[in-house]
């Protein structure tokens, strides 16, 4: 049974991910996006974190990729012409490049684990609770920290991204 | 405060006179220059004629000792101080008493110079040299005087240094006695090792304690005072110049003539001479190089003196005189008469340094000119520099009475006697250039003073006799050439004439000289017979020459020199070109050494480590030429850059 | 019969070479960025099968801590996006070379 559900979420993943990168329509690699990202979730479920898929589904799906929805549409990204002439020899070395990773990881994985098993789920690991005390104790710095850093991103991303002033205007190259 | 406490002052007073004179007055200020430049030097002498009356009265014939200060510690552990002993206090006089008159004579003839003030600045700081090379108590303080004199030399030399020449001839000078000065401290560092002393009384304990250590092979197969005797001279052949270093010394009449007289014929030359006897005690446990010593000394006797008789400038006459005569005090030394060496270096003193103040005596008379061609007949406008150039020039040749007689004659009678191999000849050498000696000085005064006036006529209107500043010198030193030589005449005339020996020079020296158990000195005595015969042929050799002399430049005058050259014109050619020995030395030490250096200039400075560079910047170069292709702009190859760099990063963390 | 662990690393490796190579190929600065969500989100999932694997929750914390770190990241890129969008006129990685020699 859960061998079913893993099979279904990887290949469901992998497939969107092929699509992210693969399609031209920066629409239609977002909405990929969503789509392996709920995969992702799923797996989460499988790995016995639920409380991390719900965050998932929350925050990516729903606050980031929206982020990026918007940006798309207001920069109106259009459909990404093909690369020029430079652009294949590039593709080539970033396609080796992947496999010799994927391979290299693969290996080290396969030699690391191979068969081995997962331990089993406890209704312990799995409950919610475990994680919140984790939170507000051992990890109750990172937390707050976390919380600046979000306010930081705000205002950062609020000044960055502002209208230019007039004299700024000029200065544009 | 005795005078002897304030012995230190006798070299310390010249040396302030060169730093007032050279750091602190200016030209404008000329009679303050002067009274400095002059009165240091005399107050130094007074007070060394005091010391040394106060040292005869109490402490000799021990010596006196004046410890300044300890300048290194240690193992090689040095001392700065001052020795008075017999050697030494005739050094003294000499240096001092001949030096001061040399001053004075030198406020009238520089006295128009720019360089006034530079010139006494230089002369003092000589004369501190020059006595602390005298005074010092160990070889270290010894050598820093030796080279202290030869950095004056260089820089008196090269007085004139607006000229092309004197530079050159300074620069020649100081690098011909460097080569010495190597030799000289090959044989000090030999001395140290091992005795492990530099102190003349020390060493001198030592090497009497256990003469045998002196026996040992030391290097190059010599024994260890062979080695020692050996490269000591060679520094004394530098400093002295003698064979074959002595090509410095000709080219040294570049520079004024009160230099070429106190410099190059009175003091620093007489150097070497005075290093040799100081250290005779190992010059007596090497028998073998005594014998070079002298043979050396005969040989650049005569060599010298032929060269002498056909040179034109009277100054260069002088100086291959004192090149000949300098020979003479090394065969003393070489067959064991220290005292007669010394006795020689004093009269030597005098007489030379009259001559040479003679000569520059004519040469202000004569506005600048030194060619004795051009002279003739200059006793009728110079009078007194005309009596004292010939009362110097009869002591030099020897006639009897005169100072050089006497310690000329001591010198070939100990030569004759000695117990060298071939000490006969030696002494047929000596004798020879003794003639030849009193031939080229008679043929220059006969050039010189007798005759016609050759000259154009603006210098015969030009001439003048020298004023009293400087004829005074000038008489005060024929008095020495000729009262110098009484205090001195050798035993063995005295023996010869049946009289009572008073040989007061000789028993005044007689400490210096070690005796060595088991070496003892063994001088012949002659027979009356063999005295009187030696002492007439002395005479006799000095009355041919002079003879000889008048007969030719006398009676004849230049037109004598013209028919030599014409019925030997090769000889005459070689002897003028004073045997080729500048070119013989350019061709075989100065052109090799040339190509070396340029070889070191251009391969190994030029292209290999020159090149060396320029290649590690063209490869830098490059190296950016290339690289430069990688900064294309594009975000997505850096990524890439990126993405490798992770690889490489994790294989290597892995592996 | 459960799934072995490495299972799960082997395909986190295998999205994060498909992120890595579309962050290397793509044109879109957007497509760009999307890549990169991916190869974070492989990371996520690599940690979460850690904490299994070990049985230690606080790999699943830093899941969560990525999370809002990725979040942060995603404003402040796309505000420079915009910035740049502004300067250029467009987002083509390629166009946007001001680091030319």
């Amino acid at each position: 049974m859960e061998l079913a559900a893993f099979a279904f979420f990887a290949l469901l993943a992998l497939g969107s991910a092929i699509v992210v990168v693969g399609h031209r329509n920066p629409v239609y690699s977002t909405m990929s996006l969503v789509v392996a990202l709920l995969a992702t979730a799923g797996l989460f479920v499988l790995l016995g974190s639920p409380f991390l898929a719900v965050l998932q589904v929350l925050l990516y799906t729903g606050a980031i990729v929206v982020l990026f929805l918007f940006v798309i549409m207001l920069l109106n990204v259009g459909r990404e012409r093909p690369a020029a002439g430079r652009g294949t020899m590039q593709t080539w070395v970033a396609g080796v490049g992947a496999l010799v990773f994927f391979g290299a990881m693969a290996r080290l994985i396969w030699e690391s684990y191979g068969e081995a098993e997962a331990p089993r789920l406890t209704e312990e690991f799995v409950a919610t609770r475990g994680l919140a005390e984790l939170l507000f104790t051992t990890y109750l710095l990172p937390f707050e920290i976390i919380g600046l850093l979000l306010l930081v991103a705000v205002v950062a991303a609020s000044w960055v991204a502002r209208r230019p002033t007039p004299d700024e205007e000029e200065e544009a190259p | 405060m005795s005078a002897l406490d304030l012995f230190w002052l006798v070299p310390a007073l010249p040396l302030a006179g060169a730093a007032i004179n050279g750091l602190l007055l200016r030209n404008s200020q000329k009679p303050l220059v002067t009274a400095v430049g002059v009165g240091l030097p005399g107050l130094s002498l007074l007070v060394a004629l005091a010391a040394l009356v106060e040292w005869s009265a109490s402490v000799r014939p021990a010596a006196y000792e004046q410890v300044l200060w300890a300048w290194t510690a240690g193992p090689a552990a040095f001392d700065v101080g001052f020795r008075l002993d017999a050697l030494s206090a005739v050094m003294l006089f000499v240096v001092t008493f001949v030096g001061f008159w040399i001053h004075v004579y030198s406020v009238g003839y520089m006295g128009h110079d720019a360089g006034y003030r530079r010139y006494f600045a230089y002369l003092n700081l000589f004369m501190g040299a020059m006595l602390l090379l005298i005074l010092g108590n160990n070889y270290l303080v010894l050598f820093v005087g030796w080279e202290g004199v030869g950095l004056c030399s260089y820089l008196l030399i090269g007085y004139y240094f607006e000229e092309a020449f004197p530079p050159y001839a300074g620069k020649k000078a100081f690098i011909v006695n460097r080569i010495g000065d190597f030799g000289f401290l090959l044989g000090l560092f030999a001395i140290w090792s091992t005795w492990g002393t530099l102190h003349f009384g020390q060493l001198g304990e030592k090497i009497l304690a256990d003469p045998a250590v002196a026996h040992r092979p030391f290097a190059l197969g010599l024994s260890t005072a062979a080695f020692i005797a050996l490269f000591l001279f060679v520094g004394a052949t530098g400093k002295s110049a003698q064979i074959p270093l002595f090509v410095w010394l000709p080219d040294a009449m570049a520079g004024p003539t009160p230099v070429s007289a106190l410099i190059h014929a009175a003091t620093m030359v007489t150097a070497g001479v005075y290093m040799v006897v100081r250290t005779n005690v190992i010059y007596q446990l090497a028998p073998e190089i005594s014998t070079v010593v002298a043979v050396v000394g005969a040989a650049t006797a005569i060599f010298a003196a032929t060269i002498g008789i056909a040179q034109n400038d009277i100054k260069k006459v002088l100086a291959y005189s004192t090149v000949s005569q300098l020979g003479y005090m090394f065969l003393a030394a070489g067959v064991g008469a220290y005292k007669a060496a010394i006795f020689h270096l004093g009269t030597h003193a005098f007489f030379k340094a009259c001559l040479f103040l003679g000569s520059g005596s004519v040469i202000h008379a004569m506005g600048g000119e030194q060619d004795i061609r051009k002279m003739g007949g200059l006793r009728k406008h110079l009078p007194a520099t005309y009596a004292t150039f010939a009362i110097s020039t009869l002591a030099i040749a020897g006639i009897p009475g005169l100072a050089g007689f006497f310690s000329k004659d001591e010198i070939l009678g100990a030569t004759f006697l000695a117990h060298v191999p071939a000490a006969r000849l030696l002494w047929g050498v000596g004798l020879l250039t003794a003639a030849l000696t009193a031939c080229y000085m008679s043929r220059l005064v006969f050039l010189t003073f007798f005759g016609d006036f050759r000259g154009s006529h603006e210098q015969e209107h030009h001439l003048h006799e020298s004023p009293r500043v400087m004829t005074l010198p000038l008489w005060v030193l024929a008095v020495g050439a000729i009262v110098s030589g009484w205090i001195g005449i050798p035993s063995g005339m005295w023996e010869a004439f049946g009289a009572h020996d008073r040989d007061w020079l000789g028993h005044f020296l007689a400490p210096v000289v070690a005796v060595i158990p088991g070496h003892e000195a063994g001088e012949h005595h002659a027979s009356q017979a063999l005295e009187l015969a030696l002492i007439g042929a002395s005479i006799a050799a000095a009355v041919v020459g002079i003879y000889l002399a008048a007969r030719l430049w006398l009676r004849r005058g230049l037109e004598a020199d013209a028919s030599f050259a014409a019925r030997a014109p090769r000889l005459q050619k070689l002897l003028e070109e004073k045997y080729r020995v500048d070119e013989l030395y350019d061709r075989i030490v100065v052109r090799p050494i040339a190509k070396l250096a340029r070889i070191c200039w251009k391969v190994i400075d030029e292209l290999v480590i020159d090149g060396g560079l320029n290649v590690a910047a063209f490869l830098t170069e490059i190296t950016g030429d290339l690289g430069r292709f990688t900064t294309t702009g594009n975000v997505r190859n850096y990524a890439l850059y990126f993405f490798a760099g992770v690889m490489l990063l994790l294989w290597w963390m892995v592996l | 019969m459960t799934v072995p662990v490495s299972w799960y690393l082997l395909l986190a490796a295998a999205l994060f070479a498909i992120g890595v190579f579309g962050a290397l190929t793509r044109r879109s600065g957007i497509a760009i960025f999307l890549s990169i969500e991916l190869m974070l989100n492989a990371a996520n999932l690599v940690l979460a099968a850690y904490a299994r694997l070990l049985g230690e929750r606080s790999g699943q914390m830093v899941v969560f801590f990525a999370l809002a770190v990725a979040a942060a990241e995603a404003a402040v890129g796309l505000a420079l996006f915009i910035a740049v969008f502004r300067l250029r006129k467009t987002i083509d990685i390629d166009r946007i070379n001001l680091m030319r020699w």
